[in-house]
């Protein structure tokens, strides 16, 4: 782009906080009650992420890094392809990331089964723990929670497997459980870079809330950064 | 008897309209037309103030912001408003314009102003038919080559959709002062009909060179960004109008802006972008009643320089 310099982040932004918020609220009655299966899904994975089974084909981390990689995929189809690219045409270059970690999941999480999801006190244990239970039951509440600020309702909730913010920190969350080594920073990229583009949005929206996706972010990025506390215990 | 009742009905209707709504403004409130000045290159009359969209139209499929975005055409026609500006790069603005129009029964006196966004001369062509789709007229009246992206393939493209009569006048835009060396030298060197650029009250390094060339080359030009995409109108909202402002028929700080902008010779429209239907009847206002000489306007950018 010639001249880059004189833009401001602002200059990229397509459109209004309003129609931005609003969009949650669309989204959650188009899709309306999937919200409460994909909760489920994430409740289901908090048990198996504190008590871990294995059946005699099957242990509970493959069936974890499916669920991810269906939020993934569905999120990328439903909310980035079908929803967010109306007013953002950049969300049409996003969405194919989103089913690149999809790939990624299935391939290293299930297919492979390198990931082990099985929470313990190590920093990166905890840390992550903190990160899905947040994009759980937390996250969706940011948005009635400031509600008496932003004005936005109930219905404009962000929940895990339907909107993208709570789907990367959840996936962030249960990487820094799970993932180990270089295969880590591969399955951690795109969530992070989702994190970053989520927390440019919501700044150049002067919304108060783009230090959320940044914060996840960084707790990711320094759990991991911090080898020998990270994966030593905590006590 | 049908007659006489809905008389009455409609007297009753237009009470409790004008308990509940604002009273107009000075202008709308005569019914007034809006200023006109002639296209340059053919003499055809503008008004002078037109509807941007940028943003503000990119609503999605928000049925309820759809509609709204179709109330703020409705008054922008009501009030004799006919040029609006759109671009591929605007998310779904053309989308909206397109309900829009196809909402009003496709006013007649629309002038569609649309711009080619794409890095490549080749794309120029399917881009414009998607756009052209996607408002649903026949023609578009305008075409613009956004931000001087790929500039000369795309003008190629123009000028012989221009000759096979597919379109009715060319342009270039940029904004906030980009690029403004390589816009002159195109403007010296192509048979352009429209050049877009930002102007207003505090924005004014066009004054000294493009919009006098503009003039010698008998360009017409598009005002953007009038209000700084609201940054100004904010600015200014604590601010008192100066009590002069009132002979140059402003009573508030848009029209006070607008006023300032299409008062100059080289202007032919400014387009601010609105979501309220209030807002686009005061800006339409602004092109109506008297506007201000050569001695008044440095006397309003002064002003606005001091505050
Ligand atoms: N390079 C390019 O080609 C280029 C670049 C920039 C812009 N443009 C074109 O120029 C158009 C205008 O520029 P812009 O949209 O960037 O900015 P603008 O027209 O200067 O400002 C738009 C803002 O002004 C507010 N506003 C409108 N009327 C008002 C009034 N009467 N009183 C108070 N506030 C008012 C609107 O808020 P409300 O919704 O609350 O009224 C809106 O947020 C664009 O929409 C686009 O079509 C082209």
């Amino acid at each position: 782009m010639p001249e880059w310099w004189t833009y401001r982040l602002e200059d990229f932004l397509l459109f209004s906080p309003r129609v931005y918020w609003r969009m949650f609220e669309l989204h959650n009655a188009a899709v309306w009650p999937l919200q409460i299966p994909a909760l489920a899904l994430g409740a289901i994975i908090l048990v198996w992420i504190v008590r871990p089974r294995q059946w005699p084909d099957l242990g509970s981390d493959r069936l974890v890094s499916i669920i991810l990689a269906a939020a993934w995929v569905w999120v990328a189809w439903s909310f980035l392809w079908n929803r967010y690219a109306t007013i953002n045409w950049a969300a049409t270059y996003v969405a194919p990331a989103f089913v690149l970690q999809a790939l990624l999941l299935l391939w290293i999480g299930s297919l492979r089964g390198r990931l082990h999801f099985a929470a313990d006190r190590t920093v990166r244990g905890v840390v992550g723990l903190a990160l899905f239970l947040y994009s759980l039951v937390l996250h969706p509440l940011v948005a009635p929670l400031v509600a008496p600020l932003a004005g936005r309702p109930i219905q404009a909730a962000e929940v895990f497997g339907i909107a993208p913010d709570p789907t990367a920190i959840a996936t962030l969350g249960l990487l820094s459980i799970g993932a180990g080594g270089a295969i880590a920073w591969l399955l951690l990229a795109i969530p992070l870079a989702w994190c970053v583009v989520s927390w440019a949005t919501l700044h150049a929206m002067g919304a108060s809330e783009s230090w959320i996706p940044l914060t996840a972010a960084g707790l990711a990025v320094l759990s991991r950064l911090w080898p020998r506390i990270g994966s030593g215990a905590l006590r | 008897m049908t007659t006489t009742r809905r008389t009455i009905l409609q007297a009753v209707l237009a009470t409790a309209a004008a308990a509940i709504l604002p009273p107009p403004l000075k202008g709308a409130a005569q019914g007034r037309p809006p200023a006109t000045k002639p296209i340059p290159s053919t003499g055809e009359a503008l008004p002078v103030v037109g509807l941007g969209s940028w943003i503000t139209f990119n609503v999605g499929d928000d049925p309820v912001l759809r509609d709204e975005c179709a109330a703020v055409m409705a008054a922008f026609f009501d009030a004799g408003g006919r040029i609006i500006d759109s671009s591929p790069m605007y998310g779904s603005s053309q989308d909206v314009i397109g309900y829009g129009l196809e909402k009003l029964g496709r006013p007649s006196r629309l002038f569609s102003a649309e711009k080619v966004w794409t890095s490549s001369g080749d794309n120029g062509p399917a881009q414009i038919e998607e756009s052209r789709r996607f408002w649903g007229v026949p023609r578009f009246d305008l075409l613009q080559v956004h931000n001087l992206v790929a500039w000369e393939e795309h003008l190629k493209t123009l000028f012989e959709m221009k000759a096979a009569g597919q379109l009715r006048y060319v342009g270039i835009t940029t904004s906030e002062g980009r690029r403004h060396d390589l816009f002159e030298e195109i403007m010296r060197t192509q048979p352009l009909d429209f050049v877009q650029i930002t102007y207003n009250v505090v924005d004014r390094e066009v004054e000294d060179r493009i919009l006098p060339l503009a003039r010698d080359r008998g360009m017409g030009v598009i005002v953007n960004r009038p209000f700084q995409q609201g940054v100004l109108t904010q600015r200014l909202e604590g601010e008192p109008l100066p009590e002069w402002a009132t002979e140059i028929g402003a009573s508030t700080w848009a029209q006070f802006i607008l006023k300032f902008i299409v008062s100059h010779p080289a202007v032919t429209v400014a387009i601010p972008a609105t979501t309220r239907v209030d807002h686009v009847r005061e800006n339409l206002a602004a092109a109506t009643g008297p506007m201000p000489d050569e001695a008044t306007r440095r006397r309003m950018a002064a002003y606005v320089q001091d505050l």
